[in-house]
Parts: C-alpha cells; structure tokens; sequence
C-alpha cells in the first residue's frame, strides 16, 4: 500500500485496505466545498478562551468532517515544520486560530506564504464559538488575510537610521 | 539541536473504509490528548482529501481490529509510515502509544519550550534595522538581500515584547501577547500615536535603558563591593529594574537575566554594527 503524495488525495489509500469485518462507516459529511479547516489548540498559552477552543473542537468532531488540527501554530513554525507547507500549498483553507495579521506572518516566516486568494482565518481569541464554527463548516470562503497598504511616511522610515543602544 | 533540524511527526486518525468510526465523544477526547501533548492530528474519514504527505513521518493510527491493521508505505520513499491499532485503547493510553512512537521515531518532543518569539508583519516593516539594534539577543538577523528577517527564535526572552515597542510602524507582532496591536491585531491610526509605540524606548524610560542599567549596575557594584552584601545588590538592582519592566512591559526576570554591562555594551556595538551594514547596503544597491 503506499500514502499519495504530492496530490491531495484520501489518505490512506483506502481501496487498498482490509475488507472491513464491521458494519461499514456512514459516509463522512463534506466540510464545505472542497475547503480544508485546520483547527490552532494554541496549546502553549492561554490567550484563546478555553471554553471557545473547546466547543469549536468538540463539535468538528461531532460533525465527522475531515480536518488538521495542530497543537500550537506557533511552534510549528518556529521550527519551520514542514506541515505547514501542505497546509498552505494545497487549495481553499479555513483556519480557526487568531488574528488574520499574526497567522499570515506565522506561515510567511515558516516560508509557507498563505495563498490570500483562497484563506480565510477566523479569529478563537474574539469570535464566540458559534460564529467561528459556522464560518468554518460553512460552504462559503471569505478570504480576509491583510494585504499590504502603501503609507505615506512610508519612503521616510525606509531611510530612518537605527538607535544605537 | 536548533528547533529547526528536528523532525516532526504527523498522527493520522483514521476512520474510513477498514477501519471503525469513533463514536464523538472518544474522538474528541482522543484529538484533545493527542493536542495537549503538542501533536499535529489529521482526522480522516478516507473519503475525502486531505493535505498530502510531507517529509514527516507519519503514525496513522484506526480501529482496525486484531490482526487487520494494514502496512504503508510511502511511494515517494521520503518519509516513514507507521500504523497502530487503538482498538480498546483510551485517549490517555492513545496519547501514550503515540509518544513512544515519537520517542522511536526520534521525532522532536513538544512542550519543553513556550512558542515566544517576535513575527515581523513584511507589510508594515521598513527594514530600517531599529529591532536589529536592540535586540542584545540575536534573535534578529538579515538574509543574503539585507532583509530584516527573526533568525533565532529560541533565543528571545519569553513574555518580553521588548523590541515591538522600538518598532515604529508597529511591525513585530507576538502572536502569544495579551493586547493588540502586539498580537496581531489590526493596526489603527491611534496606536501609531501612542507614545509607546511611534517613540525610542529610551525616551519612553527617560534614559537609555541599557545605559540606565549599566550606571545603576556600575553604581551598585562599587557601593556593595566595599559592603559585600550580594542581598542589598540584588535588591538595589530589582528596585531599579522595576521601573523599566513597568513602562517597557519587560518582564523582571528578563531583565535580571541580561549580561555584565560590558557585554551588553560589546552586544549593542554588534547589533548596530550589523544593522549600519545593512542599511548602508540597502543605500548602496
């Protein structure tokens, strides 16, 4: 048997596995069309509201969609996980973790740049977990990562120099 | 070991066509576990795409019954695939089997090290080198092209946002940090006025604040040689470094971690020195 790789595709192969001795599963209900979630536990800090967390992450597995969920984004890209590769490379992508701003910087400085074409991010620090699960398991994708925004001071701190200490 | 060389391992829970389905509640007990232990999961029903595989090695673990759990392997040979049944098994003793995998696996261990470290937004900074100069950590770095770029994570101070302050277009972010616009949130007209944002940290403090700490630091050597009372120096030095913990929001014992003065003076020197070169590289070109 081998796993599919590069493409996005059922993992693990299952046409190649054991006839099943049990009752087959029901069907797994659709995420949406076609978009991934990924789920931040932001394992490390307590900055995202347990009960949020918790309600979100309880109900993604009442629902029985398929979804990545990750400890702690920030680790993951402290140590450049490769993960986070997959994760931004592949297609449509909702991600329930925290802010737009921090969660684009995170993967950039990983060097998994998020596509703003296609991710939305919503926020566990400051939507109530009813808001963020029907953005999540919503069919609709709202991308909303910032985008850059010419300044007027912008060429004059460009030149500033530094601060010795 | 940098953070960086150490593999991870990606837990695959799998519920599709050969495998029992979990009932909700087990698998939500089973993902929390596997979470709090620091693991990336991946919950699949087999009928539906997910993220393909990467250079990770993977533990793929189902219901699949005594003597049913399948072999994979990986068609582009780049990562090791393991498979374990968790058939009667309980999160915790699921949580359990995955870090014994982990541990033969030599993938890294999570947890022993606070994810804090600054995350520059590239649409905001301007590369003017100013969280270069004061970092004394290393923390800062700049690539082949003179970018301002975090090169050593590990090496920044938890809980201390230090160098955001010194940003003045509110360009570094700790994800982790308690209030915005520091933790990523939106950056409005108003917080770019604020004093503590736009303004050198030394105006803020009323002094440099490295200088400010070698004086007290020189000072409090000279008084507690003669006296040789390592308890008032101490005292001496925490009195002084409240103040700046305070308006820096600088944790105290960052603070009283920093190096002799000297070598902070020799770290500042460095930094600055590398941030001229930079700059004067980007004028250059």
């Amino acid at each position: 048997m081998s796993l599919p790789s590069p493409n996005s595709q059922p993992l693990p192969d299952a046409s190649a596995l054991p006839v099943p001795s049990f009752a087959p599963p029901p069907p797994p209900r659709s995420s949406g069309d076609g978009n991934r979630i990924l789920y931040c536990h932001c394992q490390y800090a307590q900055v995202v509201p347990r009960e949020v967390k918790e309600t979100v992450l309880r109900r993604l597995c009442q629902e029985g969609v398929a979804f990545e969920a990750v400890a702690d984004l920030c680790e993951m890209a402290a140590r450049h996980d490769p993960a986070l590769h997959r994760l931004a490379a592949d297609g449509a992508l909702k991600i329930a973790a925290c802010y737009p701003r921090a969660v684009k910087g995170l993967f950039h400085q990983a060097g998994a740049d998020l596509p703003a074409a296609s991710t939305e991010v919503i926020n566990m620090r400051v939507q109530p977990a009813e808001e963020v699960l029907s953005a999540l398991l919503g069919s609709e994708i709202k991308p909303n990562l910032p985008v850059k925004e010419s300044r007027p001071n912008e060429s004059a701190s460009r030149t500033s120099e530094p601060r010795t200490s | 070991m940098s953070l960086r060389d150490q593999p991870a391992l990606r837990v695959i829970l799998y519920e599709g066509p050969g495998a029992e389905t979990l009932e909700a509640g087990e698998r939500f007990s089973t993902m929390s576990a596997l979470l709090e232990r620091g693991y990336a999961v991946t919950r699949t029903g087999g009928e539906q795409a997910v993220a393909p595989a990467d250079r990770s090695s993977a533990l793929v673990l189902g219901r699949f019954g005594e003597g049913n759990t399948p072999e994979f392997s990986d068609q582009n040979h780049q990562s090791e695939i393991r498979t374990r049944d968790i058939a009667n098994l309980s999160a915790a003793q699921v949580a359990d089997l995955v870090e014994t995998a982990r541990t033969e696996l030599g993938a890294a261990r999570h947890g022993e090290w606070k994810p804090w470290f600054p995350v520059i937004d590239y649409d905001r900074c301007t590369n003017c080198m100013q969280c270069l100069s004061f970092c004394l950590f290393g923390v800062y770095g700049v690539d082949e092209e003179r970018k301002i770029q975090v090169q050593n994570q590990d090496n920044c101070k938890t809980n201390c946002p230090a160098c955001s302050r010194v940003c003045p277009e509110a360009a570094i972010m700790f994800p982790k940090y308690k209030a915005g616009p520091i933790n990523g949130d939106t950056v409005s007209d108003a917080d770019l006025q604020k004093e503590k944002m736009k303004v050198d940290i030394s105006a803020l403090l009323g002094g440099d604040v490295y200088d400010m700490l070698r004086l007290r630091s020189e000072k409090a050597r000279s008084r507690f040689g003669k006296e040789r009372d390592e308890n008032k120096a101490l005292t001496e030095r925490q009195k002084c470094l409240v103040k700046l913990a305070q308006a820096g929001d600088i944790p105290p014992e960052v603070l009283m971690s920093l190096p002799s003065p000297e070598e902070i003076a020799r770290r500042a020197e460095e930094a600055a020195a590398k941030a001229q070169a930079a700059l004067a590289w980007q004028k250059a070109n």
